[in-house]
């Protein structure tokens, strides 16, 4: 880049500059500089991600079935989501395509977890800046203070309706965090009668908190009007594509179905099997931060900009209500259209209508899971298929309670991993979370004395995204270049020496 | 003024699972913010980087890390946590071993560099630009940390008072740790916070493992259908159960899948892989060498099996890499 050759130590242009360090209440790490020029106002802001591990690299080597539980350690908040993809990914790896009552239960846990992953969110992650409020002071901007809020004895329903789903997921998968279910054809463990009527029991009960949810969130944020203009608002809103998975009949689904794409203005753009993404897919990347930021590659990538013409897309709650002609289940479907009848028409571009998304899916995922536990063949007892084939390649795609999730592993002739490639829900909504923190920066600060609660309604941009920046970054990048100015005393350049990452010294 | 003891959770090269487990106290959690201040807890609450500069040193009664190190991000939270608190308490594998993110330092920096930036499938990338650690846009200079050449488990790098191992740890092991540490007799410096005995001696399972057990080959489990009652590694899947810390109460082998060792070694124990290969080795029947390698071969990733959560803190700690030698 040309203006790297003008490095010039801590110097910028114009006036203050204002970080927040770090970002709270997400997964993940994460800080926010804002640059003010000399009236005050914000010339630019900037959505770093400091963090990389490098998932894609040090899996090469690993046997492709210890996928599922390497990759989820990408992150503990969702690894049922990577646990899942990878599981996919493996069936294909082989060829197999799993029995009737391993895919029953493989949905069955999956909703499970979207139900609880969707009610940590609203209740320990996004939500406490609309319950408690986003200008209450920071020490009760949190769960906390949404208990003191609701009240104890709500606060300790929430605690054990989630503590219900976890014992759950812990009952087929081992445990909650980081669950070992998943194998290539099929899962580790049957399901037998007692645990369905488990299931059953506690699948009734999260349809019933599904809707307390709601109707929390139609007292609390709907029935204010500071809030609901706060979700209109410009400063919140973003014109972009949209992307999810969609069922046969364009329905949200999230563990398997076709990817489907909606433009700005609402048409359809592309609808694609999984196992195609790269042909729309594509990753960018930029210098100031280690997430590497998806686009629409047929539309490629116009910089950080909304509208038809940009590659820019996003997904999870609202890009998929966007993406859906309807949902799958009786009271998400009247959630649906009562969510589109008040911040409608299709498609909604009011990033903070996530939150209100994010609780019509919650609702979804419960009655899935009532669904999926009332299933017959769910204690079947074949759940497994041997493979016969050759391992050699697979896709697998889910959604993740974050965004689409896309693992793909190539291997070798022994089924250990040659390449893997991964596209991890938040990467999808890296560029509008970076273009909706920098509107909210320009739209809200206005010269030096920033108080913390303006701070605090920046980083509201990014949580309404639910964003999983450890997942994001499974990446690995580089080592340190140093730029060395030889400057002479008059204080001119008499040289710039640059070392690159290969260790090779070059003068400019 | 409070005279709650403050508390501080902190991550570093981490999935949130650690975290996670804090949360999956359950209606606990409120007994622990009751008994204690929460003054830094960037997953749940608002507090920043600025707010610990400020509090005078050895003011936090005890900090819970979780996450390796291997950025200087992350080295710097660490030293800076450590010098405010009275107790630093590495939380999980990552912290206590190096975790799955170890398995980084089978591959040099550049190489993973290339893998991601330029190599990876979906990347267009024609500039091959590469993340910096300074760089210029429109007239603003931004940071990013360095990415060091290895990783590192968090005893590498600073001085740890304490260990809560597993992958993450059960909600039941860190309450029991926390109740530990909150108590009047504080176990001597440096304890692993979790019963010091192998895995198999609380295993659903044990029962089961014949006394003369004997392996002549390593069967993958995606091969075979695992009986959900007898011992996984009498059935021949590699299950590191021998080798590993008890605590978890089996969960893995309760999903009906092997133990993969993330609760590390028992204290006996300085290295958890160089452990698992010699209880293999005597379960191993045979003396000949074409049998032996046949059993060896049988196992296709020795280090992702045997070093999975503890190869940053191991005696073998990472790959040589050829050419010059590369030091952070």
């Amino acid at each position: 880049m040309a203006e790297q050759q003008q490095l010039t130590a801590g110097a910028n242009r114009g006036g203050r500059r204002i970080t927040i360090d770090p970002i709270t209440r997400l997964e993940g790490h994460g800080k926010i500089e804002v640059f003010l020029d000399e009236s005050g106002e914000v010339e630019r802001a900037y959505f770093q991600i400091p963090e990389l591990r490098g998932f894609e690299k040090f899996v090469q080597g690993r046997p492709v079935e210890e996928m599922p539980q390497i990759t989820s350690r990408i992150c503990g908040v969702c690894p049922t989501a990577h646990h899942m993809a990878a599981t996919k990914a493996i069936d294909n790896v082989y060829k197999l395509e799993p029995p009737l009552a391993a895919k029953i239960i493989r949905e069955l846990i999956y909703s499970t977890f979207v139900v609880e992953d969707h009610a940590l969110h609203f209740y320990f992650l996004g939500g406490p800046d609309f319950v408690v409020g986003p200008d209450a002071p920071p020490a009760e901007r949190n769960v906390l203070g949404v208990i003191a809020k609701v009240g104890l004895e709500t606060g300790k329903k929430v605690i054990a309706m989630r503590s219900r789903l976890r014992d759950l997921m812990a009952l087929v998968g081992g445990k909650a965090a980081h669950p070992v279910f998943g194998l290539p054809g099929g899962v580790a463990k049957r399901f037998t009668p007692e645990m369905r009527k488990k299931f059953q029991e506690v699948a009734a009960e999260a349809v019933e908190f599904a809707q307390f949810t709601l109707r929390i969130f139609e007292d609390v944020v709907l029935k204010n009007d500071d809030y609901v203009n706060l979700i209109l608002s410009d400063a919140y809103t973003h014109r972009t594509y949209y992307m999810g998975m969609v069922d046969a009949h364009n329905r949200l689904n999230f563990y398997d179905g076709m990817l489907r794409v909606v433009a700005p203005d609402g048409r359809e753009f592309e609808k694609f099997a999984p196992s195609r993404y790269l042909e729309n897919i594509a990753e960018h990347v930029e210098p100031w931060t280690y997430v590497k930021f998806c686009y629409l590659k047929t539309v490629g990538w116009k910089g950080f900009k909304e509208g038809m013409e940009s590659g820019v897309y996003s997904v999870a709650p609202l890009a998929r209500l966007n993406v859906s002609d309807g949902m799958a289940t009786p009271f998400a479907q009247h959630a649906y259209e009562q969510f589109f009848s008040t911040v409608g028409p299709k498609p909604v571009h009011h990033t903070l209508a996530n939150h209100w998304a994010r609780v019509v899916e919650l609702l979804y995922a419960a009655e899935r899971m009532r669904e999926l536990a009332d299933e017959p063949a769910l204690t079947d007892e074949d759940v497994r298929v041997l493979p016969s084939e050759k391992p050699k390649e697979g896709v697998g795609v889910v959604e993740a309670p974050r965004g689409t999730l896309i693992h793909h592993y190539q291997t070798d002739e022994d089924g250990l991993v040659a390449k893997a490639n991964l596209i991890v829900a938040t990467q999808n909504n890296a560029a509008r979370i970076a273009m909706s923190v920098e509107k909210a920066a320009k739209a809200l600060i206005h010269g030096d004395d920033v108080p913390e609660s303006v701070l605090n309604r920046v980083e509201m941009a990014f949580r309404a995204y639910d964003p999983c920046n450890g997942c994001a970054t499974h990446a690995l990048p580089g080592s340190m270049p140093l730029v060395i100015r030889v400057q002479k005393q008059d204080g001119s350049t008499a040289a710039v020496l640059r070392r690159d990452f290969y260790g090779n010294v070059l003068r400019e | 003024m409070s005279q709650k003891p403050k508390v501080a959770f902190y991550w570093c090269a981490s999935c949130g699972g650690c975290e996670e487990a804090v949360v999956d106290l359950d209606e606990a959690i409120l007994e622990v913010t009751a008994a204690v201040d929460v003054v830094f807890w960037p997953v749940a609450l608002d507090f920043k980087r600025k707010d610990v500069e400020a509090m005078p040193e050895r003011s936090i009664a005890i900090t819970f890390l979780n996450g390796a190190v291997r950025t200087s991000e992350q080295l710097e939270m660490t030293h800076l946590l450590r010098r405010k608190s009275q107790l630093l308490v590495a939380v999980g594998s990552c912290a206590q071993l190096g975790g799955i993110p170890g398995l980084a330092n089978m591959f040099d920096r550049e190489s993973i560099l290339e893998e991601v930036y330029l190599l990876s499938t979906a990347t267009a990338n024609p500039e091959r630009q590469l993340p910096e650690v300074r760089s210029r846009e429109n007239g603003h200079t931004l940071e990013l940390p360095v990415f060091f050449q290895r990783v590192r488990a968090l005893n590498q790098v600073v001085e740890v008072d304490y260990f809560i191992p597993g992958c993450p740890p059960t909600p039941k092991m860190f309450r029991t740790a926390f109740e530990t540490l909150m108590g009047k007799q504080r176990p001597k410096k440096g304890t692993v916070l979790a019963p010091d005995c192998a895995l198999c001696d609380e295993c659903p399972r044990k029962d089961t493992k014949p006394a003369d057990l004997t392996i002549t080959r390593f069967t993958r489990p995606q091969q075979m259908l695992v009986d959900d009652q007898k011992c996984l590694l009498a059935q021949g899947l590699l299950c590191m159960g021998p080798a590993t810390r008890a605590g978890c109460e089996a969960l893995c082998v309760r999903g009906n899948m092997v133990c993969t060792g993330c609760c590390g070694p028992t204290s006996r124990v300085r290295d958890q892989g160089a452990k698992i290969l010699s209880a293999l080795s005597i379960l191993v029947q045979s003396k000949e060498e074409p049998e032996i390698r046949s059993m060896q071969a049988s196992i296709p990733d020795p280090v992702g099996s045997f070093y999975r959560y503890s190869l940053a803190s191991s005696l073998l700690r990472r790959k040589r890499f050829a050419g010059a030698a590369k030091t952070r």
